[in-house]
């Protein structure tokens, strides 16, 4: 089911309220309902700014690690997952299909500090059997939003 | 030295250039413009078009095509037109690809008018009705529509332009740049004033997809017994995203198309064969994409027609085409002074409404086929300049 409202708020979550509601062609009261109740159910997590970092001096540093891990009898990977996605260094925590089992991104200042969160936190942990970093080189899109230089419009100011 | 107010053509030399055309020259000195001046969409051909496109071109298919067009396109036009408004036409003798809906309509023009016969033009209308049918030694007949009338011809206005001289009527509906849009009663109307005339009606029906009303838009050539007097004319361009593309179609009876099919042999050859192919996937695939474009627009147009009347330039609802039209005459400014001062002042870009016509003054067209960010951003410097107007 495709929501406008979700859609919307999906591209840019700095939209008014007001200004949701005209392009909805809903009453601004209806959007805030909607939205209160979109955070109760958990279907909205939360609202962040998507930060090119690179345009910062803030040292900042992530790599993708992929786990392999033995599940649990009784609780599969749920556990381990549970157990990773608690560390502030970790970024995002998902479960794959194919040759490795779950995709953690972890970030940090420096590659080192990276390396050895890895190395002390992640790849001791007793199911994890085995351990494979990559490190971002460089963030060409991030969550739907183009961080290179924007392409100019090309179709020129005036045309009847 | 030859003297070339001898050998040029008069009719063609007194063309007046377009309107718009010192506002180029300004913004061409300026950095960091933003324009709502543009009359094309900022979305990109839908993938699987580009891709049968260069598909069509790894297959070595270069050549011309029939002169009519690829039948195969044809065909999904049939399909399509019947599909979408349940308008009929027959791909072998009905349907004649052209380069763009302007092709069309030239041709259908030429087709027609003989110097001398008049052509009824409805205004504020896109600006090559008037040259085509100058060029064409026919003479135009201006029905200047009303703001009050939603811009709509109206039957009276219709009745009292027609003469004994009147040849063709054309339509130009959803309206570029009123947004105007003409519903099935509104055309009746017209269809009860035509009928047991000789007159033809050439419906410039290229935003048709870009209908924003309970009611999807209705060909003329639905309406009653007016498909046997009617020269459809849509294209790719608007709907499909494919400007570049150069690639629309003209329908009719097939006594007039056989005639605008000459003129397209011999003028033209053929469509692009490359744009034909792409044009055959997009009738075949792109629903979808046509779809969220769509849904795109009528959120951007919602937003600028609150954002005008926020700031207090009256717009009315437009309900076709992808373009807003408020009124600027609370501000006591021309039509080009305001243009004029807000690109100055603001650096924002949009067109003044006499450039589509005398009865286009007092009003701006703003075009919403920018991201919505950009159209916020718009808005506010107009309210701005504006505001500091009325200081």
């Amino acid at each position: 089911m495709k929501n406008e409202l979700l859609k919307l708020l999906s591209k840019n979550a700095r939209y008014t309220v007001e200004e949701l509601a005209v392009m909805l062609a809903k009453t601004e009261a209806e959007v805030e309902a909607e939205i209160k109740s979109f955070e109760k159910e958990g279907v909205i997590r939360g609202y962040k700014a998507v930060i090119d970092w690179e345009k910062l001096d803030a040292a900042y540093v992530s790599a993708i690690v992929e786990l392999n891990v033995v599940p649990k009898a009784d609780l599969g990977f749920e556990e381990v997952a549970r157990r990773i996605m608690a560390y502030h260094e970790v970024e995002s925590v998902y479960l794959m299909s194919g040759v490795y089992d779950l995709n953690v991104v972890v970030k940090g200042k420096t590659l080192q500090d990276v390396a050895r969160f890895v190395a002390r936190e992640l790849a001791t942990i007793d199911s994890v059997t085995s351990t494979s970093t990559h490190f971002v080189m460089r963030r060409y899109k991030e969550m739907d939003v183009e961080l290179c230089v924007a392409k100019p419009d090309d179709r020129g100011q005036f045309w009847l | 030295m030859i003297d070339y107010s001898k050998v040029l053509n008069p009719t063609v030399t007194e063309i007046k250039p377009s309107g718009i055309r010192k506002f180029f020259d300004i913004t061409a000195t300026m950095d960091d413009v933003i324009s709502l001046g543009v009359g094309e969409p900022d979305f990109q051909t839908p993938w699987p078009v580009r891709k049968a496109g260069i598909d069509s071109l790894q297959r070595g298919r270069t050549k011309y095509s029939s002169n009519s067009g690829v039948i195969e396109l044809r065909r999904e036009i049939s399909k399509y037109l019947d599909r979408k408004y349940s308008l009929k036409y027959e791909p072998e003798k009905e349907i004649l690809i052209t380069v763009g809906g302007s092709e069309a309509i030239d041709g259908c023009v030429r087709a027609v008018i003989t110097p001398g016969d008049e052509v009824i033009i409805p205004q504020p209308s896109y600006v090559c009705y008037e040259p085509i049918t100058r060029l064409a030694g026919g003479v135009p007949v201006i029905v200047e529509t009303k703001a009050e009338n939603g811009f709509k011809l109206t039957p009276e206005e219709l009745k009292a332009a027609i003469t004994d001289k009147t040849k063709l009527l054309i339509l130009p509906y959803p309206s570029n740049p009123t947004g105007a849009i003409m519903e099935r009663e509104d055309l009746e109307k017209l269809a009860e004033v035509l009928r047991d005339t000789n007159i033809l009606v050439l419906s410039d029906e290229i935003y048709a997809e870009l209908t924003f009303s309970s009611n999807p838009h209705t060909p003329i050539a639905t309406v009653g017994d007016m498909w046997e007097r009617t020269i459809t004319v849509n294209g790719f361009s608007k709907s499909f995203s494919m400007t570049g593309w150069r690639l629309g179609y003209a329908c009719g009876p097939s006594e007039i198309m056989k005639q605008i099919t000459k003129i397209h042999q011999f003028a033209i050859m053929c469509a692009p064969t490359t744009s034909q192919y792409a044009a055959i996937e997009a009738l075949k695939s792109c629903d979808e994409d046509v779809q969220n474009m769509i849904e795109e627009y009528n959120r951007r147009r919602r937003l600028m027609v609150a954002g005008f009347n926020k700031i207090g330039l009256t717009c009315r609802e437009p309900k076709g085409a992808f373009y807003a039209f408020p009124s600027i005459s609370s501000t006591g400014l021309t039509s080009e002074e305001f243009c004029e001062q807000l690109l100055y002042s603001k650096k924002v870009a949009v067109v003044p409404g006499n450039a589509f016509g005398d009865s286009g003054e007092g009003f701006i067209r703003a075009s919403y086929c920018y991201s919505v960010e950009h159209i916020r951003e718009a808005l506010v410097r107009i309210g701005e300049f504006v505001e500091e107007l009325r200081k």
